[in-house]
């Protein structure tokens, strides 16, 4: 039996359906970012499985930026989280819904 | 010098033009002159172009003047273009010269009105589209003018609109005119449909290859749009209200030209007259006759003397649609010329008398102003003869020639026209001596009980310068009777001269002097019917026609003069009433009528808008529902995108080959 | 001994994935990302990205997750979600329906494009998409095309420079500038807004007039102004 780049895509999209659950159903924004991050990574893994397979660095390039966007984005996100919670420090992601209808 | 035929109806609009903006700082008289000038240069215009039309020979005395292109839409190319030949020359000639006489004519009566430029102002509209109506060279102009005259008259016959019953009299005949309007305009899209163009020689040219069933029913449309421009029945009912207005408006609009344009158009439309089943033509004359007698017996028993020209009009008019009806175009146009001249003069007579009367028009208070108002009395006197149809005067040569044609078409109809014609003598012989003749029923002093009992026949004019005012009913006011000034005389006598001398232009003794009749020959196509009887049967048939006017005239001179017989023995109420059908119209339209205009009404609101507005209701609705969606809950709008997303991807990979 | 390796990562991080999302405690949801993170580095290694993988770690679990703890502590950890209630209706059912059909998907597509074997070896040598085709220009030509990494012709990390710096320098440049906006943009929405300034001033003059108290006075606004921040926000 050998390590195939199936059982990476398997895996990453375990990963993904994980997070993509996670994000759906947790309240609290912190965990909810973390179930984002976790998508990211299911997602960087299947680009560097693929760039293997294919014998194309790209592969390994993109997931290099989606690192750095992910950092940027987990920064500002924070911000954000940092300064709702600074007014209401028990904030969920539900008590945000001033552009309701 | 016929291509000069586009001036004529531009010098009327141009003197429309500059009374709009200037009329008012004009003022009187000058107004009135500029408008005066503004006819006349029309009429020298006609003129001229008449005399160009005589220059050319018979057959290429027909002459089209294209300004521009008014409407080239797809298949449907219409020109403003002006067809100068016999017919229409012939009506732009009296048109353009009665208005100018009536114009002189205003000049007088409407000294001292308050809208005195306004009033000339729409006399020049007026001009200008009948001048439209009757040179247009396709069926869309024609019914531009016939809008035209239409608005004209409804502004002219409301022009003392504070007085509520005027403004109503100027609905009435708006709305009436539009029931015949829809049947125009119905006639002109047919005849696009049937032939593709409206261009008068192009669809004459075309006559003959539409079946029988297209042209009756284009003539049957164009009959009623007739019927309701020449007030035939049953669309007559607004030429008698319509006397509220000025008396020059009575003279000129519903006496001499507007109503004439019906005649006019079925005598332009003679080949599809001639292309349509043969009962077309025949209903056309019986309903003319019908019409004669209708309005000739309500006219036996008017009191108020502008009515009994009206219903007179409404009369003649019939005999002007029975001789189209039996092919006698010639005589048609003829009656009508004729007919414009002593019309207008007997309008313009009792303008006179009015004006003298100081604003009263009840007969019944009139009486023995012969004497009084001698140069009014002897033209009223001419134009009396003439519609009387006593020889020489122009009245009696027209009205024979019609005669003559119901003689050779049907003997009934004949019979009966004789009849009418008779009733015409009678009740305006009447009219006559009531007014002019007989002892005086005004004046201090007169305690005649039959004033007395007149309380609601009695129509007060608007008379210029005269606030309305109601006379009491016990004494009649003292009044001074005076010739009226020369501006309103010297209409009356030039129309009396006309009146007197236009039998010439058509005599039957010798086919030479048959003028009108040779003129119209190209217009007409050989559609006029000819006389198949001997040359001698026709001056029986004269002599028949004076005899019954001399009777008519007899039997009011016995009645009113002589007062030998009782006059209710002929006035009965019935006619006064005008055989009550407008209040027959009123109980339709108020009764069972309003119900239905209630439904419809009904149906637009609830039905038609409803529909409209259960859109914007759906809209709201749904809306309302689907704003459900956004709670602003993040996590809702994140499971939307990712079912979504895997809706999609379940998509992409159906689709996919591997 | 490939296969222990990827079952034993792999367990790590489905286990620190489900940890993410089950755990009450944010704090412990952020260690179970870490381990997530380290296991998908490991991944990493074994598909010879082995700068990916040191950057995985170094920037992944070594900052971002700092981060993350950050924010947890400053804003306490006893508070979290009632996890037994979920008060959007149908959340949880379809969130469920979500995951599973993604990750059904995710096998699907795998187990057509490889023909139904995942382990052949057939399907580890041949191409798995057909139409996927990756540009590169001429200078790594010789580096990528028909060159299994594997063989490591060349260091990762060179290959990796000299893709970033080459092909894709343009999208470097603009993450570039895509850090320097997100660090004003976090400064400008996490800073101090006006009011909360003048109450935090008070403090200061107050404790200035002890010289001696000054040094305990210094520190002390840093840590109150912290806390009556907090208080005075929360009021």
């Amino acid at each position: 039996m050998e390590v195939t780049t199936a059982w990476y895509l398997i895996l990453g999209g375990v990963l993904f359906s994980i997070g993509s659950f996670g994000l759906l159903v947790r309240r609290n924004p912190l965990v909810m970012f973390m179930c984002v991050e976790l998508m990211l990574n299911a997602v960087n893994l299947t680009f560097v499985a693929f760039g293997r397979d294919l014998g194309d660095i790209g592969g390994q390039a993109a997931v290099f930026f989606v690192l750095v966007v992910a950092a940027t984005e987990v920064v500002i996100g924070l911000a954000i989280v940092v300064a709702v919670m600074r007014r209401q420090p028990d904030a969920t992601a539900d008590d945000i819904s001033m552009l309701s209808g | 010098m016929e291509s000069l035929v586009w001036l004529i109806p531009l010098l009327p609009l141009a003197g429309f033009a500059l009374l709009l903006l200037g009329g008012r700082s004009l003022g009187e008289p000058n107004a009135g002159k500029l408008a005066t000038a503004a006819t006349g240069a029309s009429f020298a215009v006609s003129v001229l172009v008449f005399v160009g039309l005589l220059l050319l020979d018979s057959h290429d005395r027909s002459f089209t003047f294209t300004l521009f292109s008014w409407v080239p839409s797809g298949s449907l190319s219409v020109d403003v273009g002006f067809l100068a030949d016999p017919l229409s020359i012939t009506m732009a000639l009296f048109v353009t010269g009665v208005s100018t006489l009536i114009h002189i004519y205003s000049l007088g009566y409407m000294h001292g009105d308050r809208d005195f430029s306004k009033f000339f102002l729409y006399l020049n509209l007026f001009v200008f589209s009948m001048l439209i109506l009757v040179l247009g060279d396709n069926m869309l102009l024609t019914f531009l003018g016939w809008e035209g005259v239409g608005a004209c008259s409804y502004f002219l016959i409301a022009f003392w609109f504070e007085d509520e019953a005027n403004a109503t009299a100027g609905k009435k005949a708006f709305v009436t005119n539009r029931v015949g309007d829809f049947g125009f305009m119905t006639a002109i899209f047919w005849t696009f449909f049937a032939f593709g163009t409206l261009n008068y020689s192009e669809i004459f040219a075309d006559a003959g290859s539409v079946s029988t069933t297209t042209a009756s029913a284009i003539v049957l449309l164009l009959c009623l749009g007739a019927a309701g421009k020449s007030a035939q029945f049953p669309l007559y009912v607004w030429l008698p209200d319509a006397m509220a207005g000025p008396t020059p408006v009575s003279a000129l609009i519903h006496a001499a030209t507007m109503v004439t344009g019906g005649v006019y158009l079925l005598v332009r439309v003679n080949p599809l007259l001639a292309a349509a089943d043969s009962w077309v033509p025949e209903m056309i004359a019986w309903v003319g006759l019908a019409t004669a007698i209708i309005a000739a017996l309500a006219a036996v028993a008017q009191m108020d003397i502008k009515k009994v020209l009206a219903y007179s009009t409404i009369s003649q008019l019939g005999f002007m649609f029975v001789a189209i009806g039996v092919g006698a175009y010639t005589a048609a146009v003829f009656h009508m010329v004729t007919h414009a001249f002593f019309k207008a003069l007997l309008f313009l007579g009792s303008g006179s008398v009015i004006h003298a009367m100081d604003g009263e028009q009840n007969m019944s208070r009139y009486g023995g102003l012969a004497r009084l108002l001698p140069v009014t009395s002897i033209t009223f006197g001419v134009g009396w003869l003439a519609i009387a149809g006593v020889p020489p005067f122009s009245g009696f040569w027209s009205k024979d020639e019609i005669l003559a044609g119901a003689w050779n078409h049907n003997r009934l109809l004949w019979a009966l026209l004789l009849f009418a014609a008779a009733l015409t003598a009678f009740y305006m012989s009447r009219a006559v001596i009531m007014t002019f003749f007989g002892e005086r029923r005004w004046g201090a002093g007169t305690a005649d009980d039959s004033t007395a009992h007149h309380p609601d026949e009695s129509q007060t004019a608007h008379s210029p310068g005269a606030s309305a005012h109601v006379h009491p009913h016990n004494e009649p006011p003292a009044l001074h009777p005076h010739e009226s000034p020369p501006t309103m005389l010297l209409p009356l006598v030039s129309l009396a001269l006309l009146a007197a001398v236009a039998g010439v232009i058509n005599l039957p003794f010798v086919k030479d002097t048959h003028f009108l009749e040779k003129w119209l020959e190209p217009s007409l196509f050989h559609n006029e019917a000819s006389l198949n009887f001997a040359g001698g049967t026709k001056w029986v048939l004269a002599g028949v026609a004076i005899v019954a006017g001399l009777v008519g005239i007899w039997l009011a001179v016995s009645i009113y003069l002589r007062k030998s017989m009782p006059a209710s023995m002929v006035e009965r109420d019935f006619f006064a009433r005008a055989w009550r059908y407008d209040e027959a119209i009123s109980a339709v339209a108020g009764g069972p009528g309003r119900k239905a205009f209630s439904a419809l009404a009904f149906f637009d609101h609830k039905v038609i808008d409803g529909a409209v507005n259960m859109v914007g209701g759906a809209v709201q609705v749904s809306a309302k529902q689907l704003r459900r969606l956004q709670t602003g809950m993040v996590r809702s709008y994140a499971l939307g995108i990712a079912l979504g997303a895997v809706v999609l991807l379940v998509y992409f990979i159906s689709r996919a080959s591997f | 001994m490939e296969v222990v390796v990827f079952i034993a990562c792999a367990v790590i991080c489905v286990t620190g994935a489900i940890g993410v999302v089950v755990a009450n405690n944010p704090v412990h949801s952020a260690l179970m990302l870490v381990a997530t993170l380290f296991g998908v580095a490991v991944l990493f290694l074994t598909m010879d990205a082995q700068f990916l993988a040191a950057v995985q770690i170094i920037v992944y679990a070594g900052a971002i997750v700092v981060l993350f703890l950050f924010v947890i502590m400053l804003f306490g950890v006893y508070r979290s979600e009632n996890l037994r209630v979920e008060p959007i209706a149908g959340q949880r059912p379809l969130s469920i329906a979500v995951a599973v059909s993604t990750l059904a998907l995710a096998v699907i597509i795998v187990a057509v494009a490889t023909g139904g074997s995942p382990t052949g070896q057939q399907a580890a040598t041949e191409p798995l998409v057909d139409s996927v085709t990756v540009h590169s220009t001429s200078a790594t030509e010789a580096l990528t095309d028909n060159q299994p990494i594997g063989e490591e012709i060349f260091p990762n990390v060179e290959q990796l420079g000299r893709v970033i710096f080459t092909d894709y320098v343009w999208a470097f440049e603009i993450t570039a500038v895509l850090l320097t906006i997100a660090v004003v943009g976090a400064i400008a929405l996490a800073r101090r807004q006006r009011g909360e300034e003048e109450s935090a001033a008070p403090v200061s003059p107050a404790a200035a007039p002890a010289p001696a108290a000054a040094a305990s006075a210094a520190s002390a606004p840093i840590g109150s102004a912290a806390a009556s921040a907090t208080h005075t926000e929360e009021a």
